[in-house]
C-alpha cells in the first residue's frame, strides 16, 4: 500500500469522525496563556470557529487517531467489516495538526477519537499519549476532548481524566437490547459501569484531601455520551426516559442525539430509511425541558399515543396546548416554575420578567422588548393590558400549524 | 451646543471621562454631539474643553458592562444614548433591572449585536504564518468585523496566543501583539499576507467533516452569515459543497452492501477468543449476577451489588438495597448508611472484614429527579425474585447469624416485614430456620431530623450490634 500523506489521512480520518454530533467545547476551568510559556485558553463558553453546510458547529479538531478497528458495529463506517479505506496518524501528527490549527484560529481544541486496534488498553493508551505530549511538552491550554474506550483499564482513564477537559462514552443506542443486536463486542453493562467511574473519580478530584489541598483536576468540563436515533426501533419517550437516566445517574452534562445517518459502505443489517433531522431537532428541545424548564419526561409523551415527540410542533408548545386548563398565566403574578412553562418564554426572559416587575407591572409591549416570542405566548399569558381570546377555541391548535406549501406541478 | 470628539484608540474611556463630568455640571443629553475619530465640525456647535477631573460616580456595576459593549456598536447615536441612559440611572439606580424600559431594551439590543460581533470576530478571525524571526512565531490577520470593535475583542486573542506575535488589521484600527504587549495603532490598509499552506489542511478538514446526508445550509448561514465568507479559507468551499451533497448521500444510500474484507473474519475470531477469555477470568457467580434480569430493575442499575466478605464469616448482614453510591461503585454499604454502618460496627467492636455484608435486593430502585436519584423501595415481587441470589450467597458463605437490617432484609429472609420496631432487638428464625437476628436498616437513622434523636437511635443500633459480639470472629 502506498503511504498516505497527511493531508489523505486527513481526510480519512475527519471523515470517518463526522458521526459524532458532539463538537463542545464548553465547561470547564478557565485557563489563558497570556504568561507567555505556553498556548492556548478555554473561556467557559466554548465558540465555534466554523459551521459545515450541515449546519453543525465546527469547533474541534474532531478526528479518529485511526480508523482501523477490531469492533463491528453495524452502525458505524469504521467496522472491522467495512471496506473503507483505512489509516492511522502517528501520536506526532496529531499534535502537529492539532497546533498549526490552533495557531491560526482554526479550532478550540482537539476531539481525539479512535478505533479500537489491538487491545482498548493499546488504543487508550496512544490517545493519552497524545494528551500528554500537547499538555507538558507543548504547554497547549486548549480544550481536549477525548473519547473513552469502556474497556480500558482504571490506570489509563485517571491519567485521560487529568489532561482532558471533557470525557466522553457513547451509550449508541437507547437500549441495551439495541446495542446487543448492532454492537455485538459492546456491553452496555461496562458502558454503565465506566460512566459511573468517570462520575466517581470526578467526585473524587472535588473533594478535598485531609491536607486540604485539591486532588488534581479531572475531566473539569465533565463527560457527555451519543445516541444514535432512529436505527433501532425506539420511540422519543423511550430515548428521553434513558437520558433521564443517564443525566441523573451519571451527572453528564449532554447527551447528544444524532439521527442515524446512512454512510459509505453500510451494513444490510441496518434501516435504509433516514429518520428526519427534525426528529433530533425535537428531541433536543425536549431535553432542555427537562433539564431547565423542570418538565418531566412522562409530562412530555404524555399525549402522544405513538411516544414520538409531534414533528409540526415543540414540545412545549404540544404540551400546553394540551393542557389548557393550566393557562392563561398571569405574567404579573405567576412564580417562576409556571412562567417557564409559556410557551415562547424561556429562561433568560423568565429572569427578566421577575426582574422588572418588583418594580412595576408588565404590559405586552414590555414582553416584547423582554425577548418573548409572543407568536407562541400570546394565547397562554395575561399582561396588564393584554387578555386572551377565546383559550378554548377548537382552531388554538391550527392557528401554530406550519403553512401549507403549495404542491409544485410536475 | 458642545462638540465632543472621541479618540479612535480608547474611546471608551475617553467617553467616561467626559460623561462624568457633563453628569456633574448637570449638562442635559440633548445639548451634547459625539464623534468617534475625525472632528466633523458642526456650524451650531463649540468643540468641549478636555473634560475636568471630578470625583468618580458611582452606578450599577451593569451599566458599565452595558456600556463598554454599546459603545463599540456603529450606531452614530450610541454615544448620546447611552449618557442619556446615565443620566436616568443616576436618578433612579434600578432602572437597568427593567428591561421593558425602551431606552434600556434600545441600549440591550446595541450590547447584544456587538456581543454577537465580538464572539464572531473571536471564532471566524484567521491567522497566517508570517514566519518566525526570533523564538517567537508570527502571525497576521485580515478581519472585518461589523462593528468597530477591536479594542474589545483583541485581548481574548492576547490570552490565548500568549506565546506568539501577531497582528489583527481592521478597517477601523490595527492591534499588534509583541512579546506579551498589546498595542493599537491607526488603521492601514489591507496588507498582503501570504499564502499559508495549513490553510490547504483545513480545508481538507471542512471537506471532510460535512456530512452530505444532512444538508442544512439556512442552520449553517444563520451561524456563519456570508459577510464573514470572504476573509475565511474553508468558506469558498461551501457552494461546491452543497451542489453535491444530494447525489453524493443518494449514491451512499444505493450503494449495495459490500462483501466484509477477508481479514474481517479473522480479526472477529481474535475479539471472540478475547471475550471468552475475559468471561472466563471472572467470578462465575458474579458474572451471572451482573446478567440476572429477573426483575425489572436490570434495566436502569448501573450494575448489581453483590455481598462482600470472606466465605465462612460468621455473621451476614443483609440490608436493604444498594444506594446511588453503591449502584456506582457495585460495593454494598459504602454511601452514608454505610459508613454509619461502618463506624457502629467498630464502636460495637466487630471487624467489618471479618462478616459478609449484602442486600435483600441486588439492583438500585429509583426515580431519576433532575440530576438526583430518589431511593424507591423495592416491592413484594423484586423482593422476591431476587431472594435466590440471597439464598444462594447464604449457602455458599454459611453464617452463624443473619441479621436483618430493616424491613425489606426482614420481608426477604422471613416472609413477613411488619412491626421492624417491635421485633428489633430480637433473635428470630430464617423461614428455613437459620438463626436470624433482627434490627433497624442504619438508613433510618440518618432520616432522622432531630439530633438527638438520631444520637439516641444510633446507640441503640450500637447496643444491638454489640449483642451480636459473642457471634463475630475473633
Amino acid at each position: 500500500m502506498a503511504r498516505l500523506t497527511l493531508d489523505q489521512k486527513l481526510a480519512i480520518l475527519s471523515d470517518a469522525a463526522k458521526y459524532d454530533a458532539s463538537c463542545a467545547s464548553s465547561g470547564g476551568q478557565r485557563r489563558d496563556s497570556r504568561d507567555g510559556t505556553g498556548i492556548g485558553s478555554t473561556t467557559g463558553s466554548g465558540i465555534c470557529h466554523a459551521y459545515a453546510p450541515d449546519g453543525r458547529c465546527i469547533s474541534l479538531l474532531k478526528i479518529l487517531m485511526t480508523n482501523f478497528c477490531i469492533y463491528d458495529c453495524a452502525y458505524c463506517v469504521n467496522r472491522v467489516s467495512s471496506n473503507v479505506t483505512r489509516a492511522r496518524f502517528t501520536p506526532e501528527e496529531v499534535v502537529t495538526l492539532t497546533l498549526e490549527f490552533y495557531r491560526r484560529n482554526y479550532i478550540e481544541g482537539l476531539f481525539l477519537s479512535s478505533g479500537i486496534i489491538r487491545t482498548p488498553d493499546d488504543t487508550m493508551a496512544d490517545m493519552v499519549r497524545i494528551a500528554r505530549m500537547l499538555r507538558e511538552e507543548h504547554g497547549f491550554r486548549g480544550y481536549i476532548h477525548l473519547k473513552t474506550i469502556p474497556d480500558a483499564s482504571p490506570e489509563l482513564l485517571d491519567e485521560a481524566g487529568r489532561y482532558a477537559d471533557r470525557l466522553s462514552i457513547n451509550v449508541e443506542l437507547p437500549t441495551d437490547a439495541a446495542v446487543r443486536s448492532y454492537a455485538p463486542e459492546k456491553s452496555p453493562a461496562r458502558i454503565r459501569k465506566a460512566m459511573a467511574d468517570v462520575r466517581l473519580r470526578k467526585e473524587a478530584a472535588g473533594d478535598k484531601t485531609h491536607t486540604g489541598r485539591r486532588a488534581p483536576r479531572f475531566a473539569p468540563a465533565g463527560q457527555s455520551t451519543q445516541m444514535i436515533v432512529g436505527a433501532d426501533g425506539a420511540n422519543d419517550a423511550t430515548i428521553l426516559k434513558s437520558s433521564t437516566r443517564l443525566y441523573s445517574s451519571y451527572k453528564l452534562k449532554r447527551v447528544y442525539y444524532s439521527a442515524f445517518s446512512p454512510i459509505p459502505d453500510s451494513s444490510a443489517a441496518l434501516p435504509l430509511v433516514q429518520p428526519p433531522l427534525l426528529r433530533e431537532h425535537r428531541l433536543y428541545q425536549a431535553d432542555w425541558l427537562m433539564r431547565f424548564y423542570g418538565f418531566d419526561v412522562g409530562e412530555i409523551t404524555a399525549n402522544r399515543p405513538d411516544g414520538n415527540l409531534d414533528l409540526g410542533k415543540d414540545p412545549k408548545l404540544a404540551w400546553a396546548l394540551a393542557n389548557r386548563h393550566l393557562f392563561p398565566v398571569d405574567i404579573n403574578r405567576a412564580d417562576r416554575e409556571t412562567l417557564l412553562r409559556v410557551p415562547g418564554i424561556g429562561t433568560r426572559t423568565v429572569g427578566r420578567i421577575l426582574k422588572a416587575r418588583r418594580h412595576r407591572t408588565l404590559r405586552y409591549e414590555d414582553l416584547v422588548r423582554m425577548g418573548a416570542n409572543l407568536k407562541n405566548a400570546r394565547p397562554f399569558l395575561t399582561a396588564l393590558d393584554w387578555r386572551p381570546r377565546n383559550l378554548d377555541a377548537a382552531d388554538l391548535e391550527a392557528r401554530f400549524a406550519p403553512q401549507p406549501e403549495q404542491l409544485s406541478l410536475f | 451646543m458642545l462638540r465632543v470628539t472621541l479618540p479612535r484608540i480608547g474611546t471608551y474611556e475617553a467617553w467616561r471621562d467626559h460623561a462624568r463630568a457633563f453628569l456633574a455640571e448637570g449638562m442635559r443629553p440633548e445639548n451634547i454631539l459625539w464623534h468617534r475619530g475625525g472632528s466633523e465640525d458642526d456650524l451650531f456647535a463649540q468643540a468641549a474643553p478636555p473634560p475636568r477631573t471630578v470625583p468618580r460616580i458611582t452606578v450599577p456595576k451593569d451599566f458599565v458592562a452595558l456600556a463598554r459593549l454599546a459603545i463599540h456598536h456603529g450606531d452614530p447615536e450610541r454615544f448620546t444614548r447611552l449618557y442619556a441612559l446615565l443620566c436616568a440611572v443616576d436618578t433612579d439606580r434600578r432602572l437597568l433591572d427593567d428591561r421593558g424600559d425602551t431606552r434600556v431594551a434600545q441600549l440591550n439590543r446595541l450590547a447584544k449585536e456587538v456581543g454577537r460581533d465580538r464572539h464572531k470576530m473571536h471564532a471566524f478571525v484567521r491567522f497566517r504564518d508570517l514566519g518566525a524571526e526570533g523564538p517567537r512565531c508570527r502571525f497576521a490577520a485580515w478581519f472585518e468585523p461589523s462593528h468597530p470593535i477591536l479594542e474589545l475583542a483583541a485581548p481574548f486573542f492576547a490570552k490565548r496566543f500568549g506565546d506568539m506575535d501577531w497582528s489583527i488589521f481592521t478597517p477601523d484600527m490595527t492591534a499588534h501583539f509583541e512579546d506579551g504587549d498589546l498595542t493599537y495603532t491607526d488603521p492601514a490598509p489591507r496588507p498582503d499576507l501570504p499564502e499559508d499552506a495549513a490553510e490547504d489542511l483545513w480545508r481538507t478538514y471542512f471537506r471532510s467533516i460535512f456530512n452530505p446526508a444532512r444538508l442544512k445550509p439556512k442552520a449553517m448561514q444563520a451561524e456563519m452569515p456570508r459577510k464573514y465568507w470572504h476573509n475565511m479559507p474553508e468558506a469558498a468551499l461551501i457552494p461546491d459543497l452543497i451542489a453535491t451533497a444530494q447525489s453524493r448521500a443518494r449514491e451512499m444510500a444505493e450503494a449495495a452492501p459490500t462483501l466484509a474484507p477477508p481479514r474481517a473474519g479473522k480479526v472477529a475470531a481474535r475479539v471472540a477468543r478475547a471475550q471468552e477469555a475475559l468471561t472466563a477470568s471472572q467470578d462465575r457467580i458474579h458474572a451471572a449476577l451482573d446478567a440476572c434480569t429477573h426483575c425489572p430493575l436490570h434495566a436502569n442499575a448501573t450494575q448489581a451489588v453483590p455481598g462482600e466478605g470472606p466465605v465462612g464469616a460468621p455473621l451476614m448482614f443483609v440490608g436493604g438495597q444498594p444506594g446511588d453510591r453503591e449502584d456506582l461503585e457495585g460495593r454494598p454499604f459504602v454511601g452514608p448508611a454505610g459508613q454509619l454502618f461502618d463506624r457502629a460496627l467498630a464502636t460495637a467492636g466487630i471487624a467489618r472484614d471479618t462478616a459478609y455484608v449484602t442486600n435483600a435486593v441486588k439492583h438500585f430502585k429509583f426515580t431519576p429527579r433532575g440530576k438526583r436519584r430518589l431511593r424507591q423501595a423495592p416491592n413484594a415481587g423484586e423482593i422476591a425474585h431476587c431472594r435466590w441470589w440471597l439464598d444462594l450467597e447464604r449457602e455458599r458463605v454459611r453464617p452463624d447469624v443473619v441479621v436483618a437490617l430493616g424491613a425489606t432484609a426482614l420481608e426477604s429472609l422471613t416472609g413477613d416485614r411488619r412491626n421492624l420496631l417491635g421485633r428489633r432487638g430480637r433473635f428470630e428464625e430464617t423461614c428455613d430456620g437459620a438463626p436470624l437476628f433482627v434490627t433497624i436498616h442504619p438508613s433510618f437513622i440518618l432520616r432522622l431530623p432531630d439530633p438527638v434523636r438520631k444520637a439516641e437511635e444510633e446507640a441503640r443500633f450500637i447496643d444491638d450490634l454489640r449483642r451480636l459480639r459473642p457471634h463475630a470472629a475473633a
